[in-house]
This record gives C-alpha cells, structure tokens and sequence, in this order.
C-alpha cells in the first residue's frame, strides 16, 4: 500500500486577541496509507480537529499553517493556492462534521445539498449525481433511500441526518474522508447504527480516513491505527489492538483507565424501606409543557407517571437518552417546572410544586448542578463571589467568617485557593464544573441533582469529578439524583438505577442487574449499545431496536 | 496580561467628547462676551479677531453663544438619556425576569408608545405641555424610553435563561439581586453602547425642536436654536448659522465613532 497522507513536522499557529502567538500544533508527522482509517484522539485542546482540517489546508480563524507539510495525494496542500485547495476539497478530501444539524441548510432539501460537490467539481452529470446518492442512502442503510433525499433537514432524525452528512462527502469517490467526532453528540443506541455505516461503507469501497475522536471505545471499531494527541504533540502512535492492550505512554494508559471507572465501593446500607421515611419520595409524576388540555393535563408530556424512591445517603441514578424525559424528571423535583400531577415529598414533608413557594429551608436542601458549568457560572462574578453568595443567602456568613469557608469549599473540591479571585472564563472546563459543586456545597444540601454533570468534560476530567463526588459523600453523607445518558458513569457512583424512555420509567435496576443487563427490553438495548474496548464489538453487536418499539 | 489598544479614529472622537464636556461644565468662564450683550454693530458679522465666530443677527458674539448653548443642549440631552435608559433597563429586567402577563402587557404598552412618530409625538407634548426644560427632559425620556426597553429586554431574557440564574432563582433570591448581581453586570456593555447612541438621537431630537421653534426658549439657546434664529444669514454664508450647525454635527459624529470603536478590553486568556 502507498501513503495517502503524509504529514512531516506540522505546525499551526494561533494568534490570540492580544496580538501574542501560540504554537497550538507543535511539529507533528503521520502518515495515513491507501484505505487506512487513522484515528486522532484527545480531550479537548489537544489539537486533534486542528491537525485534521489542516489535512484540507484550512485553519481556522485566527490560526495558520505555520511550518512542515502535508502531502495529500502526492501534492502539499499547506503550500497550495487558495484556488487549487478548493479543487481538491470535497473531490479528493471531504469532510464529515461532528453536528450535521449544523452542516445542512435548513431552506433546501436534502438531496440538492448532497449532490451539490459533485455539481460544484463538476465530475458528473447531475442525474448520475443522484443515482449515486441513492445509491449511497442505501449503503449507508438510511430507510427509503429513494425518497428520504426529497425531505429538509428538520425532517430526519440527528442520527439519519449524521448518514446523510456522510453520503454527501462520499458522493465525489474521494480518497481522504475526515470524521470530526461524527458520532459525539448522538445516543448510543443511534451511534452504533451510524458506526456500522461508516463502517461498512468504508470499508467496502476502500476510502481512507481520518477519524478525530475523544472515545478510545469508538475508535477501537473503526480505526486501523491510532494516535494519541496531548498539548498539540504526539503521544503514542500504533496498531489499534497494541494501543488497547499493550499501551506504553501515561497518558494512554490514563485514558485507558478512566475507561473502567472502579464501581461504587458503597458497603449496601441495611435499610428497611418501609420502616424509614425516604429521603426523596416521587409518587406518579406528570410533568410536561404547554397549555393545559381539557382533561388538565399538559399539550406534551414529558414525564409519565413516575414514581421513585430514594433512601438518605444512597444514589439513584437515572438513564436513558435524549428526549426521555429524565432531565425534566430533575426540573421538577427541584420545582423549576411545577409538575401536572403527583407528588414530590423530601423527609417525609410534601414539597411544594414550585420553587416559587418552597421553604428556605426545602430550597436549602436540595440542591441542583447542571451540565454546563459554562452557563452555570456567572461571568461576571468572581469565584469567591460566586461561592460566597449561598453562604450569606443560606448561612448568614460574612467577612472572615465567608472567607474562611470560601477555603474550605475550594479545598473540598480538590481547587487551589488560589483561584478566589479568577473569574470563570479563566478556569479549564473541569475546574468550572468543580466550582459548580463547590456552590452547591455551600448550601449544605442534603440531596444533589447532578443532570450530566460529567457528560460536557473529557474522559480524564469526568473521571475525576465522579472520584470526587463519591468522596463527598462518604465526607458529608449526601445522597445524589444522578441524571446521566452514560451507563458506566450510573454504574461507578449508583447503587440503583431507573432506566427511562419516552417518559416512562421501563425498569429499576439494582446493582446486581446493572451489570447483566435488566429485563426490559430498551434496557438490554441501552446496555448493549455502549461500545466496549474490544475492536471486535460493532460487528458482534446483534441489532434489535425492533423488540423495543414492539415491547 | 492586560491589554488595551485604542483605534485612532476613536481617539479623535473621544478627544473631541472631552473638549465638549469641558465647555459645557466650564462654559461661563471660557466666554469673552456675556451670551446676551450686543456687542457690534454688525450684524451676521465675519469672523474676525474680535469675534471669532462673527455675529449674529443683532450682532451677538456667536462663539459666547456657542459655547453656552453647548450647556444646554448637552445638560438637557444626557438628563433625558439618562431617564430613558435608567427606565427603559429597568423595566426591562422586570419583564424579563417577571414574564408572562407583566411583560405582555409592558411590551404592548411601549410598542404602542413607539408606534407614534419621534417628532409629531414631540410636537404635539411640547404644544400641550409647554417647552419649560424639565418638561423638555421628561418628553425626550418619554420619547426614548421603548427604544432602550426593547433593547434591554431581549438582552435580559436571553440571560434570564442561563444556569447561573435558575440557580440563583433557586437559592430563593429576590428580584432586585437578580437584577443587580446576575442580569446586569451581563448587559452592560451593549447598554452603555445603547446609552451613547440614544444620546446622539435626543441631541439631534431636541436640536430639531429648538429649530422649530418648539425646543429650549429666549433668552436660553441651544444650537438648534441658534440655527433658527440665525437662518437669515445662511444666503450671506454668516458664521452663525453655519458654526452652531458644525457644532452639533460634530458632538454626534464624536460619539457615534466613539462608540463603534470602543476600546475593546483584551486578555489573553492563554497567558
């Protein structure tokens, strides 16, 4: 096999507001053979887009190829016009972002879109064009694929739309597709259809390709080869099994590990529950949102009938994917969003349905952290005023005395004391979320809704969040609601868990059943989706989304 | 690292800002002649090393007058700005953080206000009111008080909907840490950028009524009166209708460059 791609000694270069230069890519070389699937992986920052778009000689504002080349297909393209760069772009490299929602223009129809490259390159005629994007939707196994490309964008799922995006960068035979996190924002039961397309029409038709990824799971099934990327350098480069199985560098093996997060170490707390009152009892929740029907109930129920329980000092966790109703669970039971009906009782007291009309001390005691510690924190509010705030609101704390707990907080939170006075721009994402717990620290809860607090941080970074949640709680008896779409995260911090879909709670899964698989079966598909480690996983995995819509 | 680079273009506007202000607040010491003296038997007089703007129509020393005339029209159109925008921030927050029928029926009630055009609006207050320069004020506040609504309010909802202020909503806070501590320190910016240009609006407003006739009286003058009273000189090209019009010209172009190249505060967040 020849070399494709051949990247000697790469270098990109950031100019940042104030004028002052960052290498962001620090000399990094690779080569991608004939009908290889290379994949970059990193958290974020590490460069992994920033080499990959350089593959098209593009960099984004602000940034430059700054030094070595990059060869595609026997030419360089960091040294190439602008005019020939957008001759190779889409006919010999194509690209595959990682939110297609985003990619498409929502006024045109699907198929126009898709056959648009091979129109600009002009390679074929415009009915040959859609032959061949037909042809495409049915490779890439999209359901009518003769009629799906006459439908807009808002009217295909993220996961169908994900395809598309891919029929449209395959449709010129390019020799380089690049997969920027393709699949990063899509629910795993969707990811391992969408995976198993890629897969097979990549391998079918012998493309090579770049696949930018931050999950060594996902990569383990689609790539040849991989390489690690830290701090814009190459880590460690090798054949995808010697990398899983026979890692050398640090930092792989740390990725490695925050892969097999050590589960929960909770000694099973001997509870009668019918003798104790529950810390949090939920008894037959609607919630939803719109006006009210004539039977007074809402125009779309998002949570139907649910009923949960949760004892002091234990964790609940709550699964399942977008749009099951599981965050709108959270919003209610925090009394954001007043539900239909049921009830919602915390130590044995009714709470009230909005927070509106809640007690301090109601308010006090359960506390919610979102996903996004970027909107969760003010910015323009300092740290230690951020942290400050419940402890004045809540405990009447001022001066020294605020200070002095300010610390204590930080310090929980495993923080430098020294970042008091930064403002939250100007800490990492995971320190961000740290502040986020640290506030809701401050109000010495007794129950916290965590709604996917680990789900916006890298794997590294979520790993140690998920550590240091669990030592909270041995510190401070607390008890989590864990909302979360990831399973390994519910299984490394629950000691039960309730799976949700469309609404309903299928199923409550004790510790014993999390790890072979519950009843239900959306259950055993949630379960069988995650992609695991073993490369061989995707084309072992047994499809069977049919016996959920049947059940 | 701190970092601040001030365009030129916005170093001139801000240059020629300053100047303004200074003689608005120092205006009776920098004057040669007392603003109502006649001073020369000329009357639309050249400029000359006496009168450096010339004379006007009963042989006034224009710069005096000019100089002076800034006082007002710069007191009474930061006074109005200041209502318009305190109101219109104000009421904005509410809306957004109260919703619901509040905001609705707010919202109607200054689209219905800002539906009437500027100046017939202006005209028709200043013939009912009179044009005593409290009533002035509170009419350009009145006048420009929806706009900087509107524009606070779509800011303020936006921020309403951030984490940071559910969770503040959450802790139980009341509607005044809300605004004060959450929402406004988020909108300041593009409200001081709205402030300057709601500024350069009523300075044009009130200028426009002054020539009317409607605006600020004798023996006060604001340019835009001295544009009106004047206007006999404009066929013998007189300084003094065309100096008061430069002066205007000058004040609003001085802001508005100003503000399209405000100092934008960089950190480099890298470092």
């Amino acid at each position: 096999m020849t070399e494709l791609v051949s990247i000697r000694d790469l270098k990109v270069e950031a100019t940042s507001d104030a004028g002052r230069r960052i290498e962001i890519i620090k000399g990094v070389s690779f080569e991608v053979k004939e009908g290889e699937i290379v994949s970059l992986i990193g958290e974020s920052g590490s460069g992994k887009s920033t080499i990959a778009l350089s593959l098209m000689g593009y960099a984004r504002t602000g940034c430059r190829i700054s030094g070595g080349e990059v060869m595609l297909d026997g030419r360089n393209v960091a040294r190439m016009g602008e005019r020939a760069r957008a001759g190779m772009r889409g006919a010999v490299v194509s690209y595959i972002p990682q939110s297609a929602a985003a990619a498409f223009n929502p006024a045109h129809r699907i198929l126009t879109q898709v056959v648009e490259t091979a129109r600009i390159h002009d390679l074929m005629s415009e009915a040959a064009a859609k032959a061949r994007a037909i042809e495409l939707f049915r490779a890439l196994a999209l359901p009518e694929p003769e009629t799906i490309g006459f439908r807009y964008p808002h009217q295909v799922s993220g996961g169908q739309l994900q395809r598309l995006a891919a029929a449209m960068a395959l449709i010129t035979h390019p020799k380089l597709v690049i997969f920027d996190e393709p699949t990063t924002a899509l629910d795993v039961t969707t990811q391992v259809e969408v995976l198993r397309a890629f897969k097979a029409v990549m391998r079918e038709r012998g493309i090579a390709g770049v696949y930018v990824s931050h999950d060594l799971a996902v990569v383990a099934q689609v790539a040849d080869r991989i390489i690690v990327l830290k701090d814009g350098a190459v880590q460690e480069e090798g054949a995808t099994g010697q990398i899983l199985h026979h890692a050398r560098h640090p930092y792989t093996r740390e990725l490695l590990a925050a892969f097999h997060p050590s589960p929960r170490a909770g000694e099973p707390i001997e509870t009668n529950p019918a003798a104790e009152t529950p810390l949090l009892d939920v008894s037959d929740l609607v919630v939803g949102y719109g006006g009210l029907k004539a039977d007074g109930m809402p125009q779309i129920t998002a949570v139907k009938n649910v009923s949960l329980r949760l004892e002091k000092g234990r964790n609940l966790g709550i699964i399942g994917e977008s749009g099951s109703g599981k965050s709108t669970l959270a919003r209610a039971v925090a009394g954001l969003l007043p539900p239909a009906s049921g009830k919602v009782s915390f130590e044995g007291r009714m709470l009230a349905p909005s927070a509106g009309k809640r007690s301090r001390q109601d308010l006090r005691d359960i506390q919610i952290v979102f996903q996004y510690a970027d909107t969760a924190l003010n910015p323009a509010h300092i740290i230690s005023d951020i942290l400050g705030r419940p402890l004045k609101f809540f405990h009447g704390l001022r001066g020294s005395e605020q200070d002095v707990r300010i610390n204590q907080l930080l310090d929980m939170v495993k923080l430098p004391r020294a970042l008091r006075d930064r403002r939250p721009a100007e800490l990492s994402g995971g320190q961000k979320q740290r502040v986020n717990l640290a506030r809701a620290l401050a109000a010495e809860p007794k129950l916290i809704l965590c709604d996917e607090v680990t789900s916006a941080l890298d794997t590294v970074v979520a790993a140690a969040v998920i550590d240091l949640l669990k030592e909270l709680q041995r510190e401070l008896g607390l008890s989590y609601l864990f909302i979360s779409h990831d399973l390994s995260t519910v299984r490394a911090i629950c000691d039960e868990a309730a799976v949700m879909y469309c609404g309903e709670k299928v199923e409550q899964l004790t510790p014993a059943k999390m790890d072979s698989g519950g009843q239900h079966p959306y259950t055993r598909l949630l379960f069988s989706s995650v992609p695991k480690l073993d490369p061989r996983w995707l084309d072992s995995f047994e499809h069977d989304r049919e016996a959920v819509s049947a059940a | 690292m701190f970092g601040f680079r001030v365009p030129l273009p916005s170093l001139i506007g801000l240059v020629v800002l300053l100047a303004w202000a200074v003689v608005a607040i120092a205006a009776p010491l920098l004057v040669p002649y007392s603003v109502g003296e006649i001073v020369d038997f000329d009357i639309f007089g050249p400029a000359t090393d006496q009168f450096w703007f010339g004379t006007d129509y009963l042989g006034r020393d224009v710069f005096s007058r000019i100089l002076m005339g800034a006082r007002v029209t710069i007191g009474i159109s930061l006074a109005a700005v200041t209502l318009a925008v305190v109101a219109g921030v104000g009421l904005g927050m509410l809306a957004a953080l109260l919703g619901g029928k509040f905001d609705s029926l707010l919202s109607r009630f200054f689209d219905a206000l800002s539906s009437i055009p500027n100046k017939l609006f202006a005209l028709v207050a200043v013939a009912g009111g009179g044009s005593s320069i409290p009533m002035l004020i509170a009419i350009l506040a009145l006048i420009y008080t929806p706009g900087s609504y509107r524009f606070a309010r779509s800011l303020a909802v936006n921020i309403n909907a951030m984490d940071y202020v559910i969770v503040a909503r959450l802790r139980g806070e009341s509607f005044f840490y809300l605004a004060r501590a959450e929402i406004l320190p988020n909108i300041l910016g593009p409200v001081l950028t709205d402030f300057g240009l709601r500024f350069v609006f009523i300075v044009l407003l009130l200028s426009s009524l002054s020539f009317l006739g409607l605006g600020v009286q004798p023996p006060l003058a604001d340019w835009g009166a001295l544009v009106r009273e004047n206007i006999g000189g404009l066929p013998f090209g007189a300084p003094a209708v065309i100096l008061p019009s430069l002066a205007i010209a000058s004040l609003t172009i001085a802001v508005n460059i100003t503000i399209d190249n405000l100092p934008r505060k960089i950190r480099d967040r890298s470092a």
